[in-house]
């Protein structure tokens, strides 16, 4: 059961933030160049690549009740602040994040920056523009995929999930030549800031010293607690103070070229 | 020192982000958590999970608060 809630977990929060991601990845190809965004990308992934492969064999040599009982404490409070934003935005206290509000906005950024060529690269803002979203996006994932990794001994698979989450994200992306502004990217990382609380809350109290009621198995108590109580919150919050989400704005789809003025 | 500075801003907005309360109650759980396990012999498993829970309906209610 725990491999399969790793693999998920890891599947639905690797695509979010592979959906940011395309957003960022899109408005600089798109707008800017496809090269210097396939480069910055690459050398974002790789530098992902790394981190994920320094740190994970090297928590795997750290005693496991410690690194529960850390690894826990992060994913609890980690998990705390997906949660907290999810319903926030559930409610309507916080703007959503609209993948085509962001799209548009990066593309205004990109029109007006000057084309440079740096170190190789022909655009370096293309460039530095993709390295950063996919970094910054994939940093969480990498975090996500080395601490649920080495806590189940099983990074590989944590690897695999969130590789076919890039993959179908852009494999999707790449087809629709759009940002995927209908993915329900916010039920997903409601979704997926239960999961980590769960596993946040179960590694943490295991690596304090508790022994849980039915040892691996109250995970599937806990995962449905933690459900029922986030789900309490947001239906109190939508009936003590109902706040109208902002309606998303219309994005106009990018042609096959590009959208006007594409500096290509 | 601004780089230092730049990398904790950072890893506290990564991890915290924008209330630290619930950080403070999940540590001070776990801490509180230990020390029944270890001093006083009573299997806690309860305790993690009710604060965390608390901590959420807390951050929940000061976000919301001003906007009722």
């Amino acid at each position: 059961m725990n491999e399969i809630a790793l693999a998920l977990t890891v599947f639905v929060a690797c695509a979010v933030e592979a959906v940011e991601a395309l957003t960022i990845v899109l408005a600089a190809g798109l707008t800017r160049e496809w090269r210097s965004t396939f480069q910055g990308m690459a050398a974002a992934l790789v530098a992902l690549a790394i981190v994920v492969a320094a740190l994970g064999p090297a928590l795997t040599l750290v005693p496991l009740g410690a690194l529960r009982l850390v690894v826990g404490a992060l994913l609890a409070i980690f998990g705390l602040q997906w949660l907290r934003k999810a319903i926030l935005r559930a409610t309507g206290y916080k703007a959503l994040h609209d993948e085509a509000s962001a799209y548009l906005r990066e593309v205004a950024a990109a029109r007006e920056a000057e084309r440079q060529s740096r170190r190789g690269v022909r655009d370096w803002y293309a460039f530095t523009l993709s390295f950063k979203g996919v970094l910054l996006e994939g940093l969480e994932v990498a975090f996500i995929v080395i601490t649920f990794g080495t806590n189940q001994h099983n990074i590989g698979l944590a690897v695999i999930a969130a590789a076919a989450a890039v993959l179908v994200i852009a494999g999707v992306g790449i087809a629709a030549r759009a940002p995927l502004a209908r993915v329900p990217e916010n039920a997903m990382k409601f979704a997926v800031g239960i999961m980590l609380t769960s596993f946040g809350i179960f590694w943490g109290a295991e690596g304090a010293g508790v022994a849980w009621p039915g040892d691996d198995a109250a995970l599937l108590g806990v995962i449905p607690t933690v459900a029922v109580v986030s789900m309490s919150y947001l239906a109190v919050l939508r009936r003590l103070h109902p706040a109208p989400s902002a309606p998303p704005q219309p994005v106009p789809a990018p042609g096959r070229d590009g959208p006007e003025g594409v500096t290509r | 020192m601004s780089k230092v500075r730049s990398v904790w801003d950072f890893a506290y907005d990564f991890v915290v982000g924008d209330d630290w309360r619930g950080a403070v109650v999940t540590v001070v759980a776990l801490i509180a958590t230990a020390l029944l396990v270890h001093v006083a012999h009573v299997n806690a498993w309860w305790l993690l999970p009710v604060c965390v829970f608390l901590a959420l309906g807390w951050s929940l209610r000061r976000a919301t608060a001003d906007r009722a």
